[in-house]
């Protein structure tokens, strides 16, 4: 009993994002990234430290919470220059979901300065790219999903299906190696240097200075040019400036490990 | 990153600006002197909205006399649609089909672009048009994310028809999920007057099931790479062309096709059967060739086709990659109605029996064998009497009257130490085919013999027969019984049977 007064406080404190089962912080790595685009030719592999991950992303009723505790966060508050006019803009009301929003989906019309606010009220911080890609690199039973049969089939088939479908509820799904749910298969999710990997709009430019960018240069420069799941990732975060927001682009937390 | 593309942006306007206010165009200096001698003027007059249009359908040609500034909104939509009967397949479009809206400009027309990127797509999308002088064709320029819009504006320097796609990464994933179209720049003094005007555009997709495969088809990214297209189809699906939707023209009528290949890999080898194209603008280009039968369009090209109906009936437009048409869906259909002119095409005239001169006339040898069979008579020199009638009438074109074969090809059957080992595997071949490396005589083969379903358990016993006692060899009888027998016990590929 009284520790279902204590998770309750939390949450109407506006605290604990992770109430929603399954929640709380997974521990990730360490481990080590084969990067698709190495930052220099000696680079064969990206060590990520290990960190903490939110289980499942930011729902609708979290973020909610936040924009109440945060007026500033309010669709009709909010500056210009921190979201775009598709910002929170499914929600009936600034601060109320209505009945097509579903309290347990991943919130999504967040931009990468909303996704960052909220983390940052949560002692937390976004994931880096290279940590997100290490977390969602798993499989269901091993740190690398690339050795798993229908894995990567598993990735694509939500790759190639347009977004406009109703969204699931986070943690729907069953949870990968690291215990992390819905990574790849539910929403994009913001990273913290989501434009840190070099993209040009044309995603064929082969120039020299753009030997990063994935596409003339990709079939010589990328780690695997099979795994054109992580092009599209690319390409997407690639489209993003940080104010934008759109329809199937959530998020969720990370925090570096406290402790041994 | 972005700020620089914005700063060239600006810059790119700027540079407009100084090229409309010069005397001189210096656009048009920089192109060769044809190009200088049709130098456009300054766009003049107000902007106008351009018409866009789902294939087939064309807007319509521009009466304008001098160039204007053209406004093009182009959505980029992911949808699901039918890709075959019952197939489902995600295409990913500008403007909701594949392929994506028809853009008629004229030379010298300032363009301002605007690629809006749908809210409830889930990629982003760029677009470049091979019909833009600069960096990308647009591409670099436009780069969008969902639930977003780009803008940019080129100056259609050249005179064409010009294909246009997506240029996001995965290139050629989006190119192969229905991403491109046309955009025609017409010269100043317009095209030629014709009576209608078609849109066809050919594609290659890739599907993780096989051709027609029910349900829901995902893209498959290894077919694509291997470049084993799934279907290769004109206008996005294989109905688009056809049945109700075939497009349509009377007897008389002058008609002009803008056809496009968006590929992502295949060339095409664009024919209409039962016509001739009067003009061919090869490549989408300024010159015509006169009189083409097929006219080959790379992926990411064009053609632009013109012709008279002159011949009531049902034209079928195909990739003269022939199976493409047969077996992956590249097939189309104008239907053209009117009065029959028999002076051009006589329609059938005589419906009559015709023997190949290679099988000779009516075999009696053949039907005495049949005779023998029937009455068990059948020996040994009458069925290889018979034998050696079919078998230059089905084998010798690839194991030659001689038995001899054809080096490193086909191999030979005189004095085959393949073909004498085994009477029961030679049975095999005739019934199944044989598909795969063989050694014959100490040299290897590789090839394809069809099963030859065509004929009766008799016949390939008669054949069986003469080959194993012809050129040298020297072998037993095969009867009608042991191929009937083989045939009951054997496993026959899909097609193989009777």
């Amino acid at each position: 009993m009284r520790a279902v007064v204590l998770s309750l406080a939390i949450v109407l404190a506006g605290g604990s994002a992770f109430a929603a089962a399954p929640g709380g912080m997974a521990r990730v790595g360490p481990g080590s990234l084969r990067p698709l685009y190495a930052p220099d030719s000696g680079t064969t592999a990206i060590d990520v430290r290990a960190f903490e991950l939110a289980r499942v992303p930011v729902t609708n009723r979290e973020f909610l919470a936040f924009v109440q505790s945060h007026p500033e966060w309010r669709r009709d508050r909010v500056a210009h220059v921190f979201a775009d006019d598709g910002y929170l803009r499914h929600w009936v009301q600034p601060d109320e979901l209505g009945a097509g929003v579903d309290p347990d989906q991943p919130v999504t019309q967040v931009s990468w300065f909303a996704a960052k606010a909220y983390c940052a009220a949560q002692g937390q911080r976004l994931p880096t790219e290279a940590e997100w890609e290490l977390a969602a690199a798993a499989g269901d039973t091993s740190a690398d999903g690339s050795t798993e049969a229908g894995i990567r089939e598993r990735i694509l088939a939500w790759y190639g299906r347009p977004a406009g479908a109703r969204l699931d509820a986070v943690g729907h799904g069953t949870a990968n190696y690291w215990g992390v749910y819905d990574l790849n298969t539910l929403v994009w999710e913001w990273v913290l240097d989501f434009n840190g990997t070099l993209v040009s709009g044309d995603s064929r430019s082969g120039a020299s200075a753009d030997r990063m960018q994935f596409c003339g240069a990709g079939a010589l420069a990328a780690g695997d040019k099979q795994d054109y799941a992580s092009f599209m990732r690319l390409a997407f975060r690639g489209s993003l400036e940080a104010r934008y927001t759109t329809s199937s682009l959530g998020f969720r937390c990370a925090r570096d490990v406290v402790g041994p | 990153m972005r700020s620089t593309w914005k700063v060239g942006g600006l810059l790119g306007v700027l540079t407009l600006g100084v090229l409309l206010a010069s005397p001189h165009d210096a656009a048009a200096q920089a192109r060769p002197p044809v190009k200088a001698a049709a130098a456009p003027a300054a766009p003049a007059g107000a902007a106008v909205e351009a018409v866009l249009t789902s294939a087939p359908d064309v807007p319509p040609p521009l009466t304008r006399r001098d160039p204007a500034k053209v406004v093009v909104h182009l959505e980029v939509r992911e949808v699901d649609l039918e890709i075959s009967d019952g197939v489902m397949y995600t295409f990913w479009t500008f403007g909701g089909q594949v392929p994506g809206k028809f853009i008629r400009v004229r030379q010298g027309d300032t363009v301002e672009f605007h690629l809006q990127n749908h809210p409830d797509n889930k990629m982003p999308h760029n677009i470049d048009l091979h019909a833009v002088t600069g960096p990308g064709g647009g591409a670099t320029s436009s780069f969008t994310a969902p639930g977003h819009e780009s803008q940019f504006t080129f100056r259609a320097l050249n005179p064409g028809l010009y294909v246009y796609h997506c240029a996001t990464a995965p290139v050629g994933m989006h190119i192969a999920n229905g991403m491109y179209g046309l955009i025609l720049v017409e010269p100043p003094q317009g095209l030629s007057k014709v009576d209608r005007e078609f849109y066809v555009m050919q594609g290659d997709f890739y599907t993780v099931g096989s051709y027609r495969e029910k349900g829901a088809q995902p893209f498959d990214m290894q077919k694509a790479i291997d470049e084993k297209a799934t279907y290769v189809l004109f206008n996005g699906s294989e109905g688009a062309l056809v049945g109700d939707k075939a497009l349509k023209a009377k007897v008389g009528d002058r008609i002009r096709m803008f056809v496009g290949n968006g590929g992502p890999n295949l060339v095409s080898s664009f024919h209409v059967i039962g016509e001739i194209f009067d003009r061919v603008y090869t490549e989408g280009g300024s010159r015509y060739q006169e009189n083409v039968q097929t006219t080959l369009i790379p992926a990411g090209g064009s053609a632009i086709v013109e012709f008279k109906a002159e011949v009531p009936g049902t034209y079928i437009i195909v990739d003269h990659s022939i199976f493409r048409t047969f077996n992956k869906g590249a097939l189309g259909m104008l239907k053209v109605e009117g009065a029959e002119d028999k002076l051009v095409y006589s329609g059938k005239e005589v419906d009559a029996d015709y023997l190949s001169e290679k099988a000779g006339p009516p075999s009696t040898a053949v039907a005495s064998a049949v005779t023998a069979l029937e009455k068990g008579t059948l020996d040994i020199k009458t069925q290889t009497a018979a034998g050696e009638m079919l078998f230059k009438g089905t084998c010798s074109v690839c194991h030659q009257t001689t038995g001899q074969g054809l080096p490193n090809v086909f191999p030979p059957l005189a004095k085959s130490d393949f073909l004498m080992a085994n009477k029961q595997r030679s049975i095999e071949i005739v019934l199944k085919g044989l598909n795969g490396p063989v050694t014959v005589n100490g040299k290897t083969f590789n090839s394809v013999m069809p099963p030859m379903s065509q004929l009766r358990d008799d016949e390939v016993a008669n054949i069986l027969t003469y080959v194993r006692n012809a050129w040298g060899n020297k072998g037993e009888q095969v009867t009608a019984a042991e191929v009937t027998a083989t045939r009951s016990k054997i496993k026959l590929p899909p097609g193989a049977a009777h």
